[in-house]
């Protein structure tokens, strides 16, 4: 589903911008890529290269997805696929996770519960890497929002601070609702807190399932760590900041 | 408060490591020569004040560091630096600026704000492809 629209977008741009939206449900959740682009920038440039980040999104669906029994991650967890073989992003992804379980010192880990599960590291891995083709395009600033958590950026050559975004953080026991706004210019935001289902979130250190209500949010750099931080932030506020001044420069926990 | 970036307020301690401060004041350490500002107010007492050491505020010439020029103010009491203020930050256009690798985030503001009128994403913890219709993205993604 594709739609665009010529107009004049708010913001402090004195000059028109084109304002592109996509929205296409992948990895199980919504994916919401937002352009403004300068007039210049040829409409079907920019519908191409969100069609390039969705690409990649399924892409990545389909080396990653633990819902279906046949993927390559599911795959290589039973043992009948050998990480050399397979595609080199699951090693990638793997290093990825150790090295996630050792700057958050064991708040953020694949392996608790026994079953490899990168989901929560392959999400924010997956949507960063997916806004390299938005960052290709001269003219143009983006925003891409996947389940909640968000990258923005422009093109080269671009003024991040000329076209921000608006980044409502959305109030854990009030849907719909926004209880803190963060607008930036270049960077990610990401959100962590209780599961979707109800179900419990676990404390990887103890298995103990974490009780608090609420969630937490972490602005930085890139959207795979704030996501891993935001994940950590959540399980324990209080270790996760102490991990984040020795470990995360840059990573700024905004919301509890 | 000026509008400045709160990655800077993040990443005190490494800023100060760029500026080469040193708590023997007052001193020209590298590439920073620090002054007493004329009738400091001396900021809130910090958590490392020592007795005897009174706050004193201190105005940093503009200093170059791989991010552009930063000028700075320090509060120092008791030989610990109790307060930052960022009095000049390095955002040129289309700059990039690096840390770890990463350009840093440009961020503008934060507020607490119950307001979703004026906002262009949302960023929450249970975002599903089942409750999309109904969520405030999917508002928020109309043209």
């Amino acid at each position: 589903m594709s739609t665009a629209v010529r107009g004049i977008a708010g913001g402090s741009h004195a000059i028109p911008v084109r304002r592109h939206v996509r929205v296409e449900q992948v990895m199980g959740m919504p994916v919401s890529c937002h352009v403004r682009a300068l007039p210049e920038v040829p409409a079907g440039t920019v519908e191409s290269a969100m069609s390039s980040v969705m690409a990649h999104l399924r892409h990545v669906d389909g080396l990653f997805s633990t819902w279906r029994g046949d993927t390559p991650v599911m795959r290589w967890r039973r043992g009948e696929l050998d990480e050399r073989d397979a595609h080199p992003w699951l090693a990638e992804v793997r290093q990825l996770t150790e090295e996630a379980r050792l700057v958050t010192e064991g708040l953020f880990d694949a392996w608790f519960a026994g079953d490899y599960d990168p989901t929560g590291l392959v999400k924010g891995w997956a949507v960063q890497a997916a806004s390299a083709y938005l960052q290709l395009l001269p003219g143009v600033s983006y925003a891409l929002g996947a389940g909640g958590d968000i990258t923005v950026g422009t093109g080269p050559d671009a003024d991040p601070s000329a076209s921000p975004w608006r980044v409502g953080v959305e109030d854990p026991r009030r849907r719909g609702a926004v209880v803190r706004r963060i607008t930036l210019g270049r960077g990610a935001v990401a959100t962590s807190g209780a599961a979707a289902r109800g179900g419990h979130v676990l404390d990887p250190r103890t298995g103990a399932p974490v009780t608090r209500s609420g969630s937490a949010t972490v602005v930085g750099p890139d959207l795979l760590w704030a996501d891993v931080w935001a994940t950590a932030a959540f399980v324990d506020p209080v270790a996760a900041a102490a991990a984040m001044a020795r470990h995360a420069p840059g990573y700024r926990l905004v919301v509890l | 408060m000026r509008r400045i970036t709160l990655w800077l307020l993040s990443t005190i301690s490494a800023l100060v490591l760029l500026l080469s401060y040193s708590t023997s004041l007052p001193s020209r350490a590298g590439s920073v020569q620090v002054l007493p500002a004329a009738g400091s107010s001396g900021g809130a007492a910090g958590p490392g004040q020592a007795s005897g050491a009174a706050p004193r505020t201190l105005d940093g010439d503009p200093v170059q560091t791989p991010y552009g020029p930063v000028a700075v103010e320090i509060t120092v009491a008791g030989g610990q630096i109790t307060q930052v203020h960022m009095l000049q930050v390095p955002w040129g256009s289309g700059q990039d600026q690096q840390i770890n690798g990463y350009a840093v985030p440009v961020l503008i503001e934060e507020t607490t704000s119950a307001d979703s009128a004026h906002i262009d994403m949302v960023s929450g913890a249970t975002f599903t492809s089942r409750g999309y219709i109904e969520s405030l993205q999917s508002a928020l993604d109309q043209l």
